[in-house]
């Protein structure tokens, strides 16, 4: 199984240059609303035409600009999970999945039946999409899209309609569902979540432009922007001044840090994740020297339910730019605003950036 | 009262409602056609055919009469074609009320198709299509179905315009008893004659209908609101 896609699609205020290759069979592309990642899906299905490019599915070319192959959607054996599922309103349940079944007339009923097991959608076969549930709308979507059989899988964001409860136990759903299938899939999203869970490869995508694509954790470790590391969700950056090779000033914190990694001349600025900071009292014993230690103010704080976020900043700089640190909540000791503490900012967790 | 209705020629209504049946008939699969390959064109093109479509529902029917008359009549190229070749003669005849009472009634059936259309959700179509479903088939299957409400109340429409059609029917097909007087032909000849017992009569029954095919309408549209409060 394999995709190829490298398309151009130009728009008054929007392009879109797309390059996709897989090395793996979960592919993800992760963007704000507005970057273009539906539209390459889109663009992958058939639903649109790029202006110039080439996509290549499971080794047919269904689309090559050069050459004038443009083959209609129902040709390309993509399956496409819309963000609101598109369920016929018309049609039952039964029917909806019928109506993705291709083969020979005689056999559809009876595999009609079979995804509608496999989908756990038993009873709810004469029902109409809108006296479904939302999970049972997502199931009865991927049993219509799934029983086609289809080459190559696209998934158009396809939590985003849900509450919150509902999504963990419908992306567990959805792993289990997806976990024998052979084809390749892409899954679209906004949702560092989504994307981590679900991609083993990743591409960042931003107004129309990939800002960087690889192995999904390796781009979470070392993103390599500043706009990529904004959007895998690091919401610490800082511009720096490069003292030596593991040296930097962080200019906007106002401290000098020490890292793990060597910092290069193009290396402008650097990051930390919230997560990563770490109390000089539960520093492990092995870590010694006092490097990357600092004294820091809390200037807010706040809680979600099961975790502490503080914005603590440089003690004794009121000019400096505050830094977000999250931890686990351990319920005894919540830091109170303007109580000065120690934190350990991990040398090999500081991310450099161009 | 029943001396009076024994003396009524029941023709008219029966030649109405026929007409008006026929009309629709034909301005229901043509408008629905139009309808599906309008959508299919570009902005541009879009609006310069909607345009076109639309007009005899703008004009007076007596300039759709008038050029109705123009294309049919025996000494113009199509209708001496058409006399000459097949023996169809249009004008001052049945199939003049139907023509003219179909052309009138047609864009009332286009334009509610179309907007039902246009409220079908782009993404059922798409779907429809990844799904490996022909275009017909969606077409017939998911997009018929999902606009069934908006074609109902325009068929509804069309019936009613093209039964009391008047301008373009008397220019075309003339008043003739028995054969091209519908209801309304009968109303105007009947007045302008000074009988204005039948003519009152006509227009009771004509009123009724419409009556009906309005409430009608309201009935089958109103349907989706069902269980809904409004403000």
């Amino acid at each position: 199984m394999s995709l190829y896609v490298d398309i151009e699609k130009n728009f008054r205020d929007f392009s879109l240059r797309v390059k996709l290759t897989d090395a793996s069979s979960s592919m993800g592309i992760l963007g704000a609303s507005g970057s273009g990642k539906s539209m390459t899906l889109r663009c992958i299905a058939g639903i649109e035409t790029p202006d110039k490019g080439k996509i290549v599915i499971n080794g047919k070319t269904v689309f090559d600009s050069e050459k004038g192959i443009n083959e209609k959607p129902q040709k390309r054996k993509v399956g496409y999970l819309f963000q609101n599922y598109a369920l016929f309103p018309t049609m039952t349940v039964e029917k909806n999945i019928g109506c993705g079944f291709r083969g020979k007339k005689g056999e559809r009923d009876k595999k009609v039946e079979e995804y509608i097991r496999r989908y756990h959608l038993e009873g709810l076969e004469k029902r109409y999409p809108h006296q479904l549930s939302g999970g049972q709308q997502q199931r009865a979507a991927l049993a219509r899209m799934m029983i086609g059989e289809p080459d190559a899988i696209l998934l158009d964001e396809p939590f985003s309609a849900l509450d919150s409860y509902l999504k963990d136990v419908l992306q567990r759903d959805m792993k289990e569902f997806l976990k024998d299938y052979k084809g390749d899939m892409v899954l679209v999203t906004h949702s560092r979540e989504e994307a981590f869970q679900f991609c083993r490869e990743l591409t960042l995508l931003k107004d129309g432009r990939i800002l960087v694509s690889g192995e999904t954790r390796s781009i979470f470790d070392d993103p390599g922007s500043v706009e990529a590391a904004r959007l895998t969700g690091c919401k610490n950056i800082t511009e720096i001044q490069r003292l030596d090779s593991h040296h930097i000033y962080a200019k906007d914190w106002k401290m000098i840090l020490s890292t793990e990694k060597e910092v290069l001349p193009c290396h402008t600025h650097a990051a930390i994740r919230g997560h990563w900071l770490t109390e000089e009292k539960n520093i492990p014993s092995y870590i010694n020297g006092g490097e990357n230690i600092i004294s820091m103010d809390v200037i807010e704080e706040s809680e979600t339910p099961f975790e502490e976020q503080y914005l603590i900043r440089r003690k004794e700089e009121p000019e400096a730019l505050p830094i977000w640190w999250m931890r686990a909540k351990k319920s005894t000791d919540f830091h109170e605003k303007s109580v000065p503490c120690r934190i350990y900012f991990p040398p090999e967790k500081i991310m450099l950036l161009q | 009262m029943t001396e009076f209705l024994a003396e009524i020629d029941w023709s008219p209504l029966w030649i109405s409602l026929k007409t008006g049946f026929i009309a629709t008939v034909i301005a229901f699969f043509l408008g629905i056609f139009c309808a599906r390959k309008v959508m299919k064109l570009s902005v541009t093109a879009r609006g310069v055919l909607d345009g076109l479509l639309t007009m005899p529902l703008v004009l007076p029917p007596t300039v759709a009469g008038f050029c109705l008359l123009l294309l049919f009549s025996l000494k113009r190229p199509l209708g001496s074609f058409l006399f000459e070749n097949f023996d169809i003669k249009i004008v001052q005849t049945w199939k003049g009320c139907v023509i003219a009472a179909a052309v009138i009634a047609f864009p009332l059936m286009y334009r509610n198709a179309r907007a039902a259309f246009e409220q079908v959700d782009v993404n059922f179509l798409y779907a429809g299509q990844t799904l490996g479903m022909s275009d017909r088939e969606i077409f017939w299957k998911v997009i018929i179905p999902s606009a069934a409400p908006g074609i109902a109340s325009g068929t509804v429409l069309a019936f009613a315009r093209a039964m009391g059609e008047y301008g373009a029917t008397s220019m075309l097909a003339g008043n003739i008893l028995g054969k091209t007087r519908t209801v309304s032909v009968a109303i105007a000849a009947e007045t302008a004659a000074g009988n204005y017992g039948t003519a009152g009569f006509w227009t009771v029954v004509i009123v009724l209908i419409s009556f009906v095919i309005v409430a009608l309408i309201n009935i089958i549209s109103g349907k989706g609101m069902k269980g809904r409060r409004w403000l």
